[in-house]
């Protein structure tokens, strides 16, 4: 047992990074295309951001500078816990800084400030397979990838609009990559969508349960399914954030009171607290230095 | 006025806090020692090795005694210690017909070379609580008979004597044993990998499978051919030396179920095995796990496939409770976003169908403030 206490950088040891490395090198090389993958044990649970996990492990370098979302935000529990995770097993900087950081591990977001070159964006992956709910079965959803046999997604969209007018997907919304794969973005809101499309950072997806890794290189070209007649389209929100009156960026709703009161605010909290540092102020903000009293 | 709700990292640190207090209980009482547990405790000690797929009683009982009893979260907590470790290689097969046998019952036979042998069991135990547990009353020591020198040969053997049973299924002399937990699942499994998936998958979800084959939902069949509990020796054929080595001692139950087959255009009529093999005392789980084998032999008897017991991607999918547990509770995870997104759409849904919104309008009012 004396051994208990000891970990290598980043806790996995070097020939399962070399693994999972090995696996992300394939992924990149088939963009979209889910790589299996002998995923550890961790010492968080499944469900919880195993894969993501193993793919920043396996990435992280000691000069590298690590931030981590879920949800938008660099302040929710799990992301905490993971962040704390890598401080204390790889010793490295974090920020909540966007563009401060070289690697990102996101739950449910993709930040809105536009990603650049040589950053890498690192998704936790509930369930990879896109067809999934289509077809239970892996020995069947691997055949249909393998065939290009994507119809069952295209009926199960025309239904939708059949049903309800339009589509009812709105996160985990699957994209065509490079013409070839469809692929699950995991479970965004379809709002982010685009910003997969030509990303210059990479993109890489870890699912631990499931045992998958799957990428877009920089510059991939990724497509959201839709019809010629029912183009995909984004989530839009009628008011700009409360807290620092940006547009165009994802919200969140916050329930104020029992009464039905509600505010919409950004997800992407480093994106609302750089705007309102800036000096930007939404209806019901408060200049930064006050709401830090 | 809203501020975005900040502080995750102290919630985490009194959190744990909290969770280590409430842990360790009335500070009045004693403390439980590793050593009470891993002898005391021994069963849910066995369980927590068997389904961590790791040996080592003091570890699983530390690890029973920080998950405040929680077999799980026991089992989680020896997993992510098992992971960690190098992996130097795989032991020869364990001679289960050389084991020292502590328990061994055959109900297929009245009597058979070597005995029946109760053991340790709860087996005709009256289950009526023991006031007497309340206190540390004195207990009798156990009488015990002198081994016999001879193995107490397996009643598989026996029945194979006859060419009555299939026996003992074995892979090509060049198949290296698969290692589940060093290389993604791949379905359809061979028998070996999908053997080492039955052995640490959850007692409960196996036994519930094991009893649905009983009642009717893929019909086995089964006799306990038998059950034998006891001291195996493993060893390790060491390249360097030639010869394989001891390493040590495990205890294991075994079980085989003997079950009817009519026979096929390439297989004689004969009994058929299911075979379940645990770390410690764990007949329930051998037992389980040795009737959901015989169910996913299915294919390979050419049966059909028609009950959740026979499906190989539905048990071994769904069969290891550290997956199960963290994917069902990740649940409690924020999902606001996505939420976010789901409200948007069933309001836009509901707009469209000209179902006036129930607080738009105080919403609007809100908005106007």
């Amino acid at each position: 047992m004396s051994g208990l206490a000891t970990y290598n950088f980043a806790y996995l040891d070097e020939q399962t990074k070399r693994m999972i490395r090995r696996a992300i090198l394939k992924a990149i090389a088939i963009p979209g295309y889910q790589v299996p993958f002998a995923s550890r044990e961790m010492p968080m649970p499944y469900g919880w951001g195993t894969g993501g996990v193993q793919v920043t492990a396996a990435i992280l370098g000691p000069s590298d500078v690590l931030k981590v979302i879920d949800q938008g935000a660099d302040d929710t529990t799990n992301a905490v816990s993971i962040r704390a995770f890598f401080q204390k097993v790889a010793n490295v900087e974090v920020t909540t800084r966007t563009k401060e950081a070289t690697i990102i591990q996101t739950r449910h977001r993709i930040p809105e400030e536009k990603l650049t070159e040589g950053q890498v964006l690192v998704y936790q992956v509930p369930i990879p397979e896109p067809l999934r709910f289509l077809e239970p079965r892996e020995t069947e959803t691997r055949k249909m990838h393998a065939l290009s046999e994507y119809g069952l997604m295209h009926v199960k969209l025309y239904e939708d609009i059949a049903r309800n007018g339009h589509i009812a997907t709105t996160y985990a919304y699957p994209v065509k990559v490079e013409g070839r794969y469809v692929m699950d973005p995991s479970p965004t809101p379809k709002f982010d969508n685009p910003k997969m499309h030509m990303s210059e950072a990479l993109q890489l997806f870890g699912a631990g349960r499931e045992k998958r890794i799957y990428a877009l290189p920089p510059f991939t070209d990724v497509v959201s399914l839709d019809f010629d007649d029912h183009p995909f389209t984004v989530q839009s929100f009628e008011k700009p954030c409360a807290l620092c009156g940006a547009e165009g960026v994802y919200l969140d709703e916050v329930v104020l009171d029992d009464r039905g009161g509600r505010m919409f605010v950004c997800s992407d909290t480093d994106y609302c607290e750089d705007r309102r540092a800036q000096g930007f102020l939404g209806d019901q903000g408060v200049p930064l230095k006050e709401a830090a009293e | 006025m809203y501020v975005a709700v900040k502080g995750g990292e102290a919630a985490i640190a009194n959190a744990h806090r909290l969770l280590a207090d409430r842990r360790r209980g009335d500070r009045a009482i004693r403390a439980i020692g590793i050593d009470q547990i891993e002898s005391q405790l021994s069963l849910a000690v066995d369980r927590v090795m068997a389904e961590a797929s790791l040996y080592d009683p003091s570890l699983a009982a530390l690890a029973i005694k920080q998950s405040r009893g929680d077999m799980i979260e026991a089992i989680f907590l020896l997993r992510a210690y098992r992971t960690t470790l190098p992996r130097f290689g795989y032991s020869e097969p364990v001679d289960t017909g050389a084991m020292r046998i502590e328990r061994r019952v055959s109900a297929t036979y009245k009597d058979l070379p070597g005995g029946q042998l109760l053991g340790p069991t709860f087996d005709y135990t009256h289950r009526l609580l023991d006031p007497a547990l309340q206190t540390d009353e004195a207990v009798e020591t156990p009488l015990t008979r002198t081994p016999s020198p001879e193995n107490t040969s397996r009643v598989t053997d026996i029945l194979n004597g006859e060419g009555l049973i299939e026996p003992d299924s074995s892979m090509e002399d060049e198949h290296e044993p698969g290692d589940i937990t060093r290389t993604p699942l791949d379905f359809p499994m061979t028998r070996d990998t999908r053997l080492q998936a039955l052995a640490r998958g959850d007692e409960g979800f196996l036994l519930a499978l094991a009893y649905s084959t009983q009642r009717g939902y893929a019909r086995t069949h089964p006799f306990a051919g038998e059950i034998r509990i006891g001291m195996v020796e493993v060893e390790m054929d060491l390249p360097e030396l030639g010869f394989s080595v001891p390493l040590g001692e495990v205890r294991l139950t075994e079980c085989q179920s003997v079950n009817q087959f009519k026979g096929s255009a390439t297989q004689p009529p004969q009994f058929t095995r299911g075979y379940g093999l645990v770390f410690g005392q764990s007949e329930r789980k051998a037992m389980a796990m040795s009737l959901v084998d015989r169910a996913l032999r299915a294919e390979e008897f050419g049966e059909d496939i028609v009950a959740p017991a026979q499906d190989e991607e539905f048990v071994i999918a769904h069969s290891d409770n550290v997956q199960a547990t963290g994917f069902v509770e990740h649940l409690k995870l924020p999902h606001y976003v996505d939420f976010q997104a789901e409200l948007d759409l069933v309001r836009r849904m509901r707009a469209e169908q000209g179902l006036a919104p129930a607080n738009t309008q105080s919403e609007q009012k809100e908005a106007a403030e």
